[in-house]
């Protein structure tokens, strides 16, 4: 691939454009609010852009394409199913008590409400899932940059060799993700956020559009792919009848309770975008806001994924007449390229026939599709993207690393200006373990699924400790505590006695013993999401019906039943978080059975 | 601080290079065949009135 002069000055735009919102931001960034919650002082359509940008890193843009690809529209399940409902619940039932109750994060809440105990748990697990996560998140951009050659031509003007180019891209982006948040904390990453989504909209929107013209349509997609690629929910019955090998029950039961509520309503990353809001009605209209543009996503991540699955199957058939699928085979690379192992052989399935590597459906598309300048942008949106995810877990880190974890274990009495410090040093230490993540991620095949599987581990049984804390005056701290235990526990041991198929036993499961089979590794994964929120829900009541029940006095502001009723604000129906959540419902089930 | 100024700037200049580029760049790699019209401009286009439009907001705003 070579890129022309235009694209390097969009994508050098963006870079400095990036680099003034942080220093604009740092003029505002005067104490430890400013800098962890941005002063509690972002707009609602702000915070509402922000809560969504953060959660479209690189697994959600390159993933959810490979995943289009691989099971179809199905994957929009991610969405209607898997989003929109926890979006609308966090919103208008649980951001009462997160805004309210003055939390500055999602585990000093649960210290609140339960004990030091429940909050260090959370707080420890969830600092290790976002050094991950944003390890990752580099790591796939700078992999990414290597694979499409994007440097290679000015990095052999240079005389640079080759394998600089994983470094760099590394360093640099670390670099400047660093800069725009030591200078201005939440704030600068939350404006960084919107610019970035604006981005990823401009630079991908036209990649569905011209890639589902190319393909003919709806209508062409369908004739090529077959209806199984098109449908949502047609076959959910059995997990033989779909794509994506997953039952109604684990679907429902999996995504579209456990693993979705664990996510939206209790992971930092999202909420600290919420709780950064100038108000109350605006920290409850921010999913809200985040949920009306989400339910629209997959038609720019998902159908590029789909259309570059139809142009590589018309690209295999003999003398095609697709324009693209053709050039694609003139210049001898099918979109989506098939699998090679580490001596460069194509990977086989069981069946004997060549694995597809979905993770370039969407990247190559924009390569061959895109002409120069378009072609900067799309890189551009990309690289917002991995910046956003990036950025999204470095705040999270850095806020629960000093008020959950340092202040709380460490020095309790600090001034505002010794914990802000704490907070910028913290920036920079998050920053060079994402790096040494990022590295040791690219020691191992496998580290995707590994971070699906902590998530599993971690947000599954919190959303029950979130619940019953929210919902039932008398859960304790001893029982919300063991509760968490058992329920990690559990997700561990599913996941060690059981495989999906075609896998051998590792960090794919079967670690321990061979007592279940699943059909597809997301049916396992749902369902280990499903044990660990059963077991925890469980043992949290269990352990609080045997333990001492809190003082209700203290739990006001912090249970449902024990905080007065909210007034809705007036200044008409779209300022109502409950008439919002309702229209947001209300179009996704239109979405659903349109795609049905 | 008004984030709609940095977005529209950004979205401007986006414009304004992907507008040049539609312009000056040779037909053949423009990869007219495919769209059917020429992306670079009409999007180009689009950004840019979508910068400029954010740019007004932000500097109204400021105003007021």
């Amino acid at each position: 691939m070579h890129l022309g002069v235009v694209d390097g000055l969009i994508l050098g735009l963006y870079l400095v454009v990036v680099l003034v919102i942080g220093w604009m931001a740092s003029r505002k960034t005067k104490s430890g609010t400013d800098f962890f919650l941005a002063g509690r002082s972002i707009p609602a359509w702000v915070a509402g852009l922000a809560f969504l940008s953060a959660n479209l890193g690189a697994q959600e843009v390159i993933g959810m394409g490979a995943s289009g690809a691989k099971y179809g529209i199905a994957t929009a399940h991610f969405y209607w199913l898997g989003a929109i409902p926890a979006m609308v619940f966090v919103g208008v039932f649980m951001m009462p008590f997160y805004y309210g109750s003055k939390a500055r994060s999602a585990p000093e809440y649960l210290r609140m409400r339960f004990d030091e105990k429940t909050r260090g748990f959370n707080a420890l697990s969830f600092a290790v899932m976002t050094l991950i996560g944003s390890g990752v998140s580099m790591y796939a951009m700078a992999k990414l940059i290597v694979v499409l050659h994007v440097l290679d031509a000015p990095f052999a003007a240079l005389g640079l060799p080759q394998a600089w180019i994983f470094h760099l891209a590394v360093v640099a982006s670390a670099l400047v993700v660093l800069v725009y948040i030591y200078l201005g904390g939440l704030r600068g990453a939350i404006y960084n956020e919107v610019l970035q989504f604006f981005l990823i909209v401009a630079g991908f929107a036209p990649l569905a559009w011209l890639s589902l013209k190319t393909v003919g349509g709806w209508d062409g997609l369908k004739a090529t792919l077959g209806p199984a690629y098109v449908h949502a929910w047609q076959g959910m019955g059995h997990a033989s009848t779909n794509r994506l090998g997953v039952d109604a029950f684990g679907l429902i039961m999996g995504l579209g309770f456990v693993l979705s509520f664990g996510y939206w309503c209790t992971d930092f990353l999202v909420v600290q975008r919420a709780m950064a809001a100038d108000s109350m009605s605006s920290a409850r209209r921010t999913p809200l806001i985040a949920a009306g543009f989400k339910m629209l996503i997959p038609f720019i991540v998902i159908v590029p994924g789909l259309c570059a699955l139809a142009l590589t199957t018309a690209a295999m058939a003999p003398a095609s007449a697709n324009p693209l699928a053709h050039a694609a085979q003139a210049n001898g690379a099918a979109i989506i390229p098939v699998k090679l192992d580490g001596a460069g052989k194509p990977m086989l399935d069981s069946a004997g026939k060549p694995q597809l590597d979905y993770d370039l459906a969407t990247p190559n598309l924009l390569i061959h599709a895109f002409p120069t300048g378009l072609l900067g942008l799309g890189l551009t949106a990309l690289l917002a993207s991995f910046m956003s995810g990036m950025a999204g877990n470095v705040t999270a880190f850095n806020t629960v690393w000093t008020y959950d974890i340092y202040q709380a274990w460490f020095r309790r009495e600090g001034t505002d200006a010794h914990y802000l410090k704490v907070g910028r040093i913290t920036t920079a230490v998050g920053v060079l373990l994402s790096i040494g993540t990022a590295y040791l991620a690219s020691q191992f095949n496998n580290i995707m699924d590994l971070i699906q599987l902590i998530c599993a581990f971690v947000n599954a049984p919190v959303f029950a400790t979130f619940l019953l804390g929210m919902f039932w005056k008398r859960a304790t701290g001893h029982g919300a505590f063991w509760g968490l235990v058992a329920g990690t526990s559990a997700a561990a041991l599913h996941h060690g006695m059981t495989l999906p198929a075609d896998s051998l036993p590792g960090v794919k499961g079967g670690w321990l013993a061979m007592v279940h089979l699943y059909p597809s590794e997301m049916a396992q994964n749902f369902y280990t999401a499903i044990f660990a929120w059963s077991i925890c829900f469980g043992v949290t009541i269990a352990g609080s019906l045997m333990t001492r029940a809190h003082d209700e006095e203290a739990l006001a502001g912090l249970v449902y039943s024990l905080t007065p009723k909210l007034s809705e604000p007036g200044g008409g129906w779209l300022r109502n978080p409950v008439v919002l959540g309702v229209l947001v419902l209300a179009a996704t089930l239109v979405l659903n059975i349109v795609f049905w | 601080m008004d984030v709609r100024l940095p977005i529209g700037l950004m979205f401007a200049g986006a414009g304004a290079l992907l507008i040049a580029a539609g312009l000056l760049t040779d037909p053949a790699q423009l990869k007219l065949g495919l769209a059917g019209v020429n992306l670079d401009l009409v999007w180009g286009a689009a950004l840019e009135a979508f910068g400029l439009g954010a740019i007004v907001l932000a500097v109204t705003g400021r105003r007021r």
